[in-house]
């Protein structure tokens, strides 16, 4: 089978490449711990947050970013993400202006805003669909009892620091009781001292080059992650589909770099040098398909400046055609007696070899424009610009596996290859299974075509490390922004806790369509570069623009559909149900009954990129008293875990929930499932690993194993070893429950799904869920996790274990955890 | 609006050359045939007939030259698109001398002319096959990857796709367009296999109609005023089972072509004119 899952050889190169990453696995141990801590109160405000995160944006203000993350996990199912809607933002952002004085320097306010606003827009939607601003903030409530009780201060709302403070009191005592079910850990979230702490922050000047060539200064907190600085320059820029852009830096070594949103921006620069630019990001295809002509005239201003650097290459009449609806844009109609225009035009610089020649054409073109709003005049340079062959490419050079000098193209589609100016290659992303880079080398798995066997991998050699990240990491957002409907399933980012932590971050082209489909207000006037001209907008304008738009969409709509099918057509991986019936032998005996795992199987395909896209987490940034705190409570959970009491007899889980919407859990009920003690067990270990670890029973007799794909762990016998790759020197230690599930016990029963998701990192982790029916229609379901942290440096044990424990049990409250083994193995060859 | 690629098949003018006597003898031929001279020409007087009178094209003949024994072949000389006129720099040495003449009726028509000058490049026109949207370039034993290079450079708007042409003379040799995105194909391994290169290739989505003789892949499509989709293709007599395929295009105009005695000196439809578009030139 075609896939991903294939954990062996990816392990393999993820150990390489993190033995070849210096300053990426460095990093990783170096963050582990914080993370692990982080992690753990993560869990523990995630708790609170759940019974009261809906409060409302007075204290959801104050929540980390990484909260956000949290959240939604807990609340969005993967499959219904409902893209949020832009105008809460604005009402948000509106609100937040006025009376908040600390606005400055918390970027985890904007995000956090986002945040709610997005679940306002889902519940709201869910609810009736009005959109009157009033509505919106009860609509955070989600129980109705709570917003009873919230409603009064919700009207309090606009003196924002006292409900803030109100709310914090309320939280205080939901953690507590929440800590006597749980763990009893107390949090520190929302502890004024923080806040004090971070009003203290130094404020940074950031200098940002706009698109039109001024430069837009603002002052940041030193810790401000990069979203806030984005977010200042969209508000001042008064842009509203701003998915499309990004800020970039200069990195140390004058490489243009983008500014990851969810990251310090003071740890992406590493150097005092806080410049950056204003950018495209991801070129829209189809730019008629914006709704917003500010958006349109910010995507001409980077599309003048490719072209006239000769980023985009155009031939003699394309530079001529282009400059001429920039003129009209700019200065509006050729106005006959003005005097000397060519000697105007010359002073502008619209292509690389500017000359007489050309700016007769651009005068001659521009003449014919007349009557043209700007609006239109930018409308009709998109769509000539759109159909250049190097529109929204992103160039990288390489060489092929002979050396030979190429370049690689990142777009929309996919992954372009030239030599010299000849394209002599092209991997459509659904033609594309992974992307993976190492040292320098950049790798790209082909799906196998129609007639081939097996997969392929395509390797390309970067100037160095740097360039192969950076690569990979333009080809993780582009996929992402332009493949996927949502980013990724939320619960695959949470395997992922320990190690780097890379992954697109904003919302994909769909769901900022969506989104930007519901804006609603009257469109902005902006001022123009060069003349400082109003713009009229487009919508009260003629005809033919607007027909053409209403066409495109309509074409631009089918495209996706295409693309889907013939991905679903030709692998496995990506079959539908439909498909994956079409192909029986591909499934064990008894498939006909495997309609759920198929449906995961789905699930899996769609989402080989998110595993990719999650091959780093987000870097959570906490404080040194946080730090200080939780290793203190390491020892102290590992304790209560051992002495945990057997959990009462479980609810349904997060997991199971997420189930019940799906088609797997249909059958599931009809069995009358009840989900018997659940077992669980985690392995950390932090060499690439050659485990032998004898599944306990009731599971079916497993060697601690890495499913290499999903139709190996749809058999009974699961048998998939993993070969060692090196010499290594192993340890392990078990701890045990204090008390083990007796039920079921050495009860062989029967396999209904066992499924595994891999998520591939510094950090890798490998779940099973095995769902097994017991006697008397009871099921089972066990799932085993296994982590594998492969680092250049000595991984600090406790927590990782601590940390493992904590999620697990995050996951799925209502499962116990009954085993954790843990198994060190260092490599023999390495002094370590 | 005039605009990037619009219009794909309108043409306003046609190049062709006559047919000297020494193609008889002397024309390039991949199989030893004889070549009935006075046939060639009167199939090339009726081509060039529905060109101008049929199809109503402005039809620049240029005088044969009895020391360039393959110049009816006029396609190979250059590479017209848009207001841009690449002339190419022939694969076949004998064939140089082609675009002179050439260069001089284009020049005349007021295109751009950008010349292939570079010694090491070759490049025939009929490996070039424009679909409207890019570019794809055959490398086969008369052009190579620079000429595919210059060939980009000449056309920057466009991608140029490189696909390799393992069997036959040229790329089009087995391929054209049938129509917009419509890429007629012959059915023989090497040209399905060069079908699925290009598809690969390109960001653009191909309709295909697969015909089962090579050499019939190679027709002409025109969009012109008042006549719709023209398709110049084989006729029955020489292809009957090909031709019974392009019959089935009902919206196009469809008018077969004699080219028997061509196509004996690997002379295809496609190879007896260089076809202009005056108007779009913006």
């Amino acid at each position: 089978m075609t896939t991903e899952a294939g954990s062996e050889t990816e392990v393999k190169e993820k150990a390489e490449e993190s033995a070849a990453e210096p300053d990426q696995s460095e990093k990783a141990t170096e963050d582990s711990q914080e993370v692990a801590n982080a992690e753990v109160e993560e869990k523990e405000r995630a708790k609170v947050k759940e019974k009261e995160g809906k409060e409302g944006k007075g204290i959801s203000r104050y929540l980390p970013t990484w909260l956000k993350k949290q959240k939604s996990q807990s609340q969005t199912s993967p499959t219904k993400e409902d893209p949020p809607t832009e105008e809460p933002v604005s009402e948000v952002t509106q609100e937040e202006e006025g009376p908040t004085p600390e606005v400055n320097g918390h970027a985890e306010e904007v995000e956090e805003k986002e945040e709610v606003k997005s679940e306002q827009v889902k519940e709201k939607e869910a609810e009736t669909h009005s959109n009157a601003s009033a509505d919106t903030e009860p609509a955070k409530e989600e129980k109705v009892e709570e917003s009873a009780e919230k409603s009064p201060e919700e009207t309090k709302e606009t003196t924002e620091g006292e409900g803030a403070e109100e709310e914090t009191k309320e939280k205080e005592g939901a953690v507590e009781a929440e800590g006597e079910a749980g763990e009893g850990q107390t949090s520190i979230f929302q502890s004024p001292l923080r806040l004090v702490r971070k009003n203290k922050m130094k404020l940074v000047v950031c200098h940002v080059t706009l698109l039109d060539g001024t430069d837009f200064t603002c002052e940041v907190e030193k810790r401000a992650k990069g979203q806030y600085l984005f977010f200042k320059v969209c508000e001042h820029l008064n842009l509203l589909e701003k998915d499309y852009f990004g800020l970039t830096y200069k990195d140390n070594h004058d490489q243009k770099c983008w500014l990851d949103p969810t990251k310090e921006i003071k740890r992406q620069i590493r150097s005092n040098n806080w410049q950056f630019a204003f950018n495209v990001k991801f070129y829209p295809p189809d730019p008629s398909l914006l709704t917003e002509d500010i958006t349109r005239y910010l995507l001409c201003l980077q599309l003048r400046e490719d072209v006239a650097s000769g980023r985009l290459p155009c031939s003699f009449v394309t530079h001529a055609l282009l400059g001429s609806y920039t003129l009209q844009a700019e200065i509006g109609d050729y106005e006959p007696d003005q005097p000397r225009p060519l000697d105007f035009i010359s002073q502008l610089t619209f292509a690389p070899n500017q000359n007489k020649e050309m700016e007769e054409k651009i005068l001659e073109l521009y003449k014919s424009h007349r009557g043209m709003t700007p609006a239109q005049a930018d409308t009709q340079f998109l769509e000539n610009a759109k159909k250049l062959s190097m529109y929204g490419v992103d160039l990288h050079h390489a060489k092929d596996s002979e050396g030979v000098d190429i370049m690689l193209g990142v777009c929309a589609n996919g992954l372009l290859v030239y030599k010299d100016r000849l394209r002599i290659n092209r991997f459509a992303w659904p033609k594309i299974l992974k992307i993976s880079y190492k040292r320098n080398n950049f790798y790209i798995k082909i799906r196998p075509g129609e007639t081939e066997q097996f997969e392929s991998t395509v390797g390309f050699k970067l100037e160095n490390h740097r360039a192969a990240k950076r690569l990979w990491k333009v080809c993780v957002e582009n996929h992402s922004f332009f493949r996927l409907n949502a980013p990724e399933p939320p619960t695959k980012a949470r395997f992922l806790t320990l190690g780097s932590k890379f992954r697109y971050s904003g919302r994909t082209q769909a769901q900022t369509r969506m989104a930007s489909s519901l804006i609603d207000r009257p469109a902005p006037s902006f001022e123009r570069t060069s003349s400082k001209r109003i713009s009229r907008s487009l919508d009260g304008a003629p005809m033919i623009s607007i027909t053409e738009a209403g066409r495109e969409s309509a074409e631009n709509g089918r495209e996706p559909h295409l693309e889907l099918h013939s991905d679903s057509k030709v692998t496995v991986v990506d079959v539908s149900p439909g498909d994956a019936e079409a192909m029986p032998s591909q499934h064990s005996p008894g498939s006909s009954e495997l309609g759920p795992p198929q449906s995961s199987l789905r699930v899996h395909g769609d989402n080989i990129y998110v595993r990719h896209s999650n091959l780093m987490l987000e870097d959570h940034d906490k404080t040194q008293e946080e730090v200080l705190k939780h290793q203190a409570s390491i020892s102290q959970l590992k304790r209560s875990f051992m002495e945990a009491p057997p959990p009462s007899p479980p609810q349904p889980n997060q997991w199971e929930k997420r189930l019940t919407s799906s088609p797997a859990t249909i059958r599931l009920q009809q069995q009358q499932v009840v989900s018997v003690p659940q077992t669980e067990a985690a392995t950390a270990d932090n060499a690439i690993s050659d485990t032998k670890e004898p599944a306990k029973p009731p599971v079916v007799k497993t060697e601690m194993v890495t499913i290499s794909d999903t139709f190996a762990a749809q058999k009974t016998e699961i048998a998939t070893k993993e070969v060692p790759i090196v010499h290594t020197e192993t340890k392990t230690i078990t701890y045990e429950a204090a008390q083990l599930d007796g039920n079921g016990d050495g009860e062989p029963g029967v396999l209904m799904t066992a499924q595994t998701i891999t998520s591939e990192s510094l950090c890798t982790t490998t779940t099973t869920h095995i769902t097994k029916t017991l006697k008397g229609g009871l099921s089972e379901t066990r799932i085993e996790k296994r982590i594998v942290i492969t680092g250049d440096c000595d991984i600090d044990h406790d927590q990782a274990l601590a940390q493992a424990i904590k999620e697990a049990k995050e996951q799925h409250p209502d499962m116990s955890v009954t085993r954790v083994v843990v198994h060190k193995e260092t490599e023999l060859a390495e002094e370590d | 609006m005039a605009g990037l690629m619009a219009g794909f098949g309108h043409y306003t003018h046609a190049v062709v050359r006559g047919i000297p006597a020494s193609l008889a003898k002397e024309a390039l031929r991949s199989s030893q045939t004889e070549v009935d001279l006075a046939k060639a020409v009167k199939e090339q007087e009726a081509y060039v007939e529905v060109l101008r009178t049929r199809l109503g094209l402005e039809v620049v003949e240029l005088p044969a030259d009895e020391s360039l024994p393959d110049c009816v072949f006029v396609e190979d000389a250059a590479v017209v698109c848009g207001d841009t006129a690449l002339i190419t720099r022939p694969g076949a040495e004998s064939r140089r001398g082609e675009t002179e003449a050439m260069k001089g009726a284009l020049k005349d028509l007021n295109l751009n002319i950008v010349e292939m000058t570079d010694e090491n490049a070759t490049l025939d026109g009929g490996d070039v096959l424009f679909t409207g949207r890019e570019f794809f370039v055959g490398l086969s034993k008369r052009t190579n990857q620079r000429g595919a290079e210059i060939l980009a450079d000449a056309f920057k708007d466009y991608a140029v796709s490189t696909v390799p042409v393992l069997e036959g003379l040229h790329l089009k040799s087995f391929c054209s367009m049938g129509g917009p995105g419509l890429i007629v194909i012959g059915s023989s391994e090497p040209a399905q296999k060069a079908l699925k290169i290009m598809q690969q290739m390109s960001d653009h989505r191909y309709d295909k109609l697969t015909v089962p003789d090579d050499l019939a892949a190679n027709c002409i499509y025109m969009n012109l005023p008042s006549k719709g989709h023209v398709l110049l293709h084989c006729t029955a007599e020489e292809f009957p089972e090909s031709a019974k395929v392009f019959e089935k295009l009902k919206d196009h105009m469809l008018i077969p072509m004699s080219n028997l005695e061509k196509v004996k000196v690997d002379g295809a439809l496609t190879c007896c004119s260089v076809l202009i578009n005056k108007k779009a030139n913006i």
